[in-house]
């Protein structure tokens, strides 16, 4: 069952057009990655699915019993203020704000589911810790914790072990992986095409040629060759 | 001791008193918001605004200048709160014109039109508080306390969404939080407030009344509850004990409220170098 349809997609901003026809389908349970280059516009396509600016041209569709405030965002690079005052429940508990309707308050399941996710993740002893004394891994559990308060369907990661070691890096994988296995769709932005490769069950290739497919398919692909050479050259 | 208990046997003391602490109050509460949100800047255009609108009032011999004041700064704030999103404009430089330009031209309509003989005391009495709040009459007292229960129930009831929307905005778009509408009320609210506080501080010093104990109880605290509460002790004890301290002493209530703030900020940044912030 397809949980997003994206048909002729055209992404950009107001002078400049970064992708031109962009069409791809994810299905529930599928983990999709997408890889680029630096400055090919995966950002602005998580955004734009997000509905946080809107396609130049195109359709995006969600599928039944998915409404567009049911998915759970993990942005890149979260501009918080270096002096936010905010502890870690009270980030992880407004993961539920778009469950209040016309509540002021969150109720006690709110609270609980919260609370379960905190658990889900390990970071309950962090509770009453401030959100800007934490690591950078243990930030980025706290900022996950909060998105899967908002959904239980898909999740959309920028970039979510940008800047962090690569043991804690390993962790945050198999993390993402297993909640996959427990029946979250996942969409991730990856600059990391090894576990990309790993994990993803579907890789969208954007920049100047574009992909998209199943993972083994992309192996195979003059793209992703080419692309695969590349980073390799790279890392070496 | 026994002088305190003879002034406070005047009517204009205690309505002073219960006046100061209610905007003290309210301009504390969002003060977090404004701080976090880099909106101070526009508290501080606001106040100018204000201060032009006042000016005009004066000239057309307003009875009631609230009336003029209260619509011109909330529509001042709907509009910067828009070029401020704007990417094409400097959200900043537009703020500064406006500010300056409202600044301006408020000062020049009351030199050409004040029928005052004591211009420039007018100038700087709304420049820099007057003694206004100490010949507040019962009518000005009430409209006060109205305005500040509805600030506050308003802030109570949407605590969790300003939260939401100061901490990530892009997050709470991207769940389908109403984003423009928060920070729409966000700037209302700012303008009810300043409209509120210019009897008291006066329109220059309004933003330190908004943002000193904001940025005190962060030097302290680290969760947003907690600094919100602390700077609304904060700032109601500073405003008390400001008005107290300018009744006895004969200083301008003003400056002596933002005087006490200031010294509150000190020790609390000592506060927070000791304590260590972890
Ligand atoms: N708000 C914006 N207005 C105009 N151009 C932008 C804006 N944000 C990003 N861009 C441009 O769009 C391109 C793609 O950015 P982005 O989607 O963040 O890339 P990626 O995430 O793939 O590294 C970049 O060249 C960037 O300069
Ligand atoms: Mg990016």
């Amino acid at each position: 069952m397809a949980e997003l349809i994206c048909e002729n997609l055209v992404l950009g901003y107001e002078n400049t057009i970064l992708i031109e026809d962009l069409n791809f389908e994810v299905n529930k349970g599928d983990y999709l990655c997408i890889v680029g280059e630096n400055g090919s516009g995966k950002s602005t396509l998580m955004r734009t699915l997000l509905h946080l600016q809107p396609p130049v041209k195109g359709r995006i569709a969600f599928g039944e019993g998915l409404s567009a405030t049911q998915i759970g965002y993990l942005p890149q690079q979260t501009i918080v203020q270096r002096d936010f005052p905010a502890s870690v429940w009270e980030i992880v508990l407004s993961g539920c704000q778009s469950r209040l309707g016309h509540r002021p308050f969150y109720s006690k399941e709110e609270k609980q589911l919260a609370e379960q996710n905190m658990k889900r993740l390990g970071i309950s002893d962090l509770r009453k810790r401030c959100y800007r004394s934490l690591s950078g891994g243990q930030q980025q559990r706290v900022l996950l914790a909060r998105a899967l308060c908002a959904t239980e369907k898909l999740l959309l990661l920028d970039e979510p072990v940008s800047g962090l070691d690569p043991k804690v890096t390993a962790e945050m994988y198999r993390l993402i992986a297993g909640l996959h296995k427990e029946g979250i769709t996942v969409i991730m932005i990856s600059h990391d095409i090894q576990a990309a490769l790993q994990y993803a069950t579907h890789i969208l290739h954007i920049g100047q040629q574009v992909f998209f497919g199943k993972t083994n398919e992309y192996l195979d692909s003059p793209v992703g060759r080419q692309y695969l050479n590349m980073e390799g050259g790279r890392q070496n | 001791m026994d002088q305190l208990a003879l002034y406070f046997s005047y009517p204009f003391v205690r309505y002073a008193l219960v006046v100061g602490v209610l905007i003290a109050l309210c301009s504390s509460l969002l003060g977090v918001t404004l701080v976090l949100k880099r909106f101070s800047f526009i508290g501080d255009g606001l106040s100018h605004v204000a201060f032009g609108a006042m000016a005009i009032a004066s000239v057309f011999n307003l009875s009631d200048q609230m009336l003029l004041v209260l619509p011109v700064t909330m529509l001042s704030a709907v509009l910067l709160l828009r070029t401020g999103q704007n990417a094409k404009i400097k959200g900043d430089a537009a703020v500064a014109m406006i500010s300056v330009g409202a600044l301006a031209i408020g000062y020049l309509l009351m030199n050409l039109f004040s029928t005052s003989t004591n211009l420039s005391g007018d100038v700087c009495s709304t420049l820099f508080g007057s003694t206004s709040i100490l010949t507040l009459k019962q009518m000005d007292v009430w409209v006060c306390i109205v305005l500040s229960v509805v600030v506050v129930a308003v802030f109570v009831l949407f605590y969790n969404r300003i939260f939401s929307v100061t901490f990530d905005e892009n997050f709470a778009r991207a769940v389908g939080t109403k984003v423009n509408t928060y920070n729409l009320l966000i700037a209302i609210i700012i303008a009810v407030i300043i409209v509120l506080a210019m009897n008291l501080v006066g329109s220059l010093l309004i933003s330190a009344l908004v943002i000193f104990p904001a940025l005190s109880a962060m030097r302290v605290f680290q969760r947003f509850l907690s600094v919100t509460i602390c700077s609304a002790v904060l700032s109601v004890c500073c405003a008390a004990s400001g008005i107290l301290i300018s009744i006895v002493q004969g200083t301008p209530v003003g400056s002596t409220i933002v005087a006490v703030n200031i010294v509150v900020f000190v020790v609390f940044a000592i506060i927070g170098k000791i304590g260590g912030r972890s």
